[in-house]
């Protein structure tokens, strides 16, 4: 079973990742085969772990103000900046449509 | 759209109990009520009548001194960028770490809306791009959240007259605990976004309430209440106006017995005014569109305050996909009761619901009804003194130093006092009259040394703030009542006389 061309762009679009030509589009769809072995393992009536700290604690840390104060620090990996704002275009500039653009998976 | 008051859409319905109005004019709409106390507005003729459903997502900023994964200030207006730390601008190598008085906020909130309280609850990603969420997702709760199931009561006046008040409650989905994003200033004319992170990581509690609302008085009356109970609990100042209380609206309608329709969701609505408008505008703009034959797009929309409508909003065309996932670096937040208290762990890192639940202050529910049981006032009285910041222990100080029944005081309060502080937009601590100043004048009145009129004249001379006191004030005018029979007899007398003619013709009938 292959991953299709509209999910191959909805992830293109969702994680901006450009799977570039056919070994990129091949690799993934190993990947899922390799994590489709999951399945062969029986989980009836086991609670799914979803994290392997789950037998820790979360720590809970006191109401003070410990941090901040570093504008110029922080500005300093900004690109551009106006009077102390990280500066962004107006809006997020959409990937363009799977026809317009200039990805591998044009082809398929 | 007829301009009508605030220039906006007019709410065509009315909750509650109620007959059949009138054609309106302007193309608004009549509503009638059926047994539920749900608005089914009549369509045009022919047409079956709608059942609009309101749903709300409330996100309520924590009253906390920092952020709740990070130890910068939180804090309103303040140079931008100033109160951010590595963690908050999503620099790598940076770890949330929780802060305990956000929970406590959040299980207060809980118990104050009758939730139960998950004594374990998980931390998620959200990921969308934006450039005000520098980590490119936001830390939530969506699986497993701090507290599920709760109720809110919440009143409204039935036909604008208070003294007709039915009760409502919504349920309570859930409250999540999650992070706020940073604030993004849009620079048109320099086609760019400007972005303080300043509000990035601060703390919320997202109230989710069921689509038990029919329409925007109900939804305003409903985020009211939870506005005075956050405030009661200090959990959150919930201040519309600085963004410490932010309201995004699910609206749909549909046909009595058919399936709900379509929704739409209004976001980040920070009026009440505003709120009642939006969902009053959408609830109308859907019935238009689908009697015109059109359908309704599942989007998100915004209400543009000025025009007094909703317009799509950008960046949100098509379907989200939020990919939510674990947060791999946060474990389960366990919380304990009385039963559960492990034994040997450090207070600090244990947090007990039951403690916390000892120790919730009267919500305002419980406030009205005291009032009511011990002043003898009436129940609309009560919402009416808790509405207003202060006004209710204005109206106890008063009782407090004054000998007149609080039945009577409350007409002062609530007519003399209050109608004077909203037309010079004053709050109840602005008030240049405060309670020991109309407490002696209320005295004067209780023992007849001056009648109710006169009252009102010193009270209006009270009001210029002159630091006079009524008994002075009284002397000044000479308004004190004559107790003295033989001088109101010298008066009368005199009136008599100087009045010859009139006399004489009302003697002859």
């Amino acid at each position: 079973q292959n991953v299709s061309v509209e999910v191959l762009d909805h992830l293109e679009q969702l994680a901006l990742v450009d799977f570039r030509d056919l070994e990129g589009v091949e690799r993934l769809q190993k990947a899922i085969q390799f994590a489709d072995q999951l399945h062969e393992v029986n989980t009836d009536g086991v609670e799914p772990m979803d994290s392997v700290l789950e037998d820790r604690s979360l720590y809970l840390r006191e109401d003070d103000v410990t941090e901040g104060n570093c504008t110029k620090e922080l500005l300093e990996n900004a690109r551009e900046k106006v009077e102390e704002y990280f500066v962004a275009p107006p809006g997020n500039i959409p990937l363009s449509k799977l026809e317009e653009r200039e990805t591998f998976l044009q082809g398929s | 759209a007829a301009a009508r008051g605030g220039g906006a859409w007019r709410r065509a319905w009315h909750c509650g109990a109620g007959g059949a109005h009138g054609p309106f004019p302007h193309g608004q709409r009549a509503g009638t009520c059926n047994e539920r106390g749900r608005a089914v507005p009549a369509g045009k003729s022919g047409l079956a009548p709608w059942v609009p459903v309101v749903g709300l997502e409330i996100h309520a900023q924590i009253s906390s001194n920092s952020k709740l994964f990070s130890g910068s200030k939180v804090q309103f207006a303040a140079p931008p960028n100033s109160l951010v730390s590595f963690f908050d601008a999503s620099l790598p190598g940076t770890l949330p770490v929780l802060n305990r008085r956000c929970v406590e906020a959040a299980v207060m909130t809980g118990l104050a809306l009758n939730c139960s309280i998950n004594k374990k609850s998980l931390f998620d990603r959200k990921h969308y791009f934006y450039a005000d969420l520098p980590a490119g997702y936001q830390i939530t709760q969506q699986r497993v959240p701090i507290a599920v199931n709760g109720s809110l009561s919440y009143s409204l006046c039935i036909d604008n007259k208070m003294s007709q008040m039915v009760t409502k409650t919504v349920r309570i989905k859930q409250i999540q605990l999650e992070q706020d994003s940073g604030k993004s200033l849009h620079d048109d004319t320099r086609s760019q976004t400007l972005v303080d992170l300043n509000r990035a990581g601060v703390g919320l509690m997202e109230v989710v309430m069921e689509p038990d609302m029919c329409c925007g008085e109900e939804a305003a009356a409903a985020v009211r209440e939870l506005q005075l109970i956050l405030q009661t609990l200090g959990s959150s100042q919930a201040v519309m106006a600085e963004g410490q209380l932010r309201v995004d609206a699910n609206v749909s309608v549909h046909h009595p017995g058919e399936p709900y329709g379509v929704r739409t969701e209004v976001k980040n609505i920070n009026s009440l005014r505003f709120l009642a408008k939006a969902v009053d505008y959408e609830i109308q703009r859907h019935i238009e569109e689908l009697e015109n034959g059109g359908t309704i797009l599942n989007e998100t929309r915004a209400f543009d305050s000025k025009l007094g409508c909703t317009v799509p909003m950008r960046d949100k065309e098509g379907k989200q996909d939020y990919r939510f996932m674990p947060e791999p670096n946060l474990p389960p937040l366990i919380l304990y009761d009385a039963k559960s208290l492990p034994a040997n762990m450090n207070h600090q890192q244990v947090i007990n619901i039951d403690w916390i639940n000892e120790r919730l202050p009267d919500l305002p529910s419980v406030k009205r009804e005291k009032l009511v049981e011990q002043y003898g006032i009436l129940p609309e009285h009560s919402f009416t003194l808790l509405n207003e910041d202060g006004l209710a222990e204005f109206f106890e100080n008063v009782v407090k130093q004054t000998q007149m029944k609080p039945k009577k005081v409350i007409g002062w309060i609530l007519q003399d006092l209050l109608s004077y502080l909203k037309q010079h937009s004053l709050s109840v601590k602005e008030s240049p009259v405060n309670s020991f100043l109309l407490a002696d004048l209320l005295n004067l009145l209780e023992k007849k040394e001056v009648s109710s009129t006169a009252a009102k004249q010193v009270l209006a001379e009270l009001w210029k703030g002159e630091g006079k006191t009524p008994l002075e004030i009284v002397k000044e005018q000479k308004l004190q009542l004559l107790q003295d029979q033989k001088e109101l007899e010298q008066i009368c007398q005199a009136v008599i006389d100087g009045q010859e003619s009139e006399v004489i013709m009302m003697v002859l009938g």
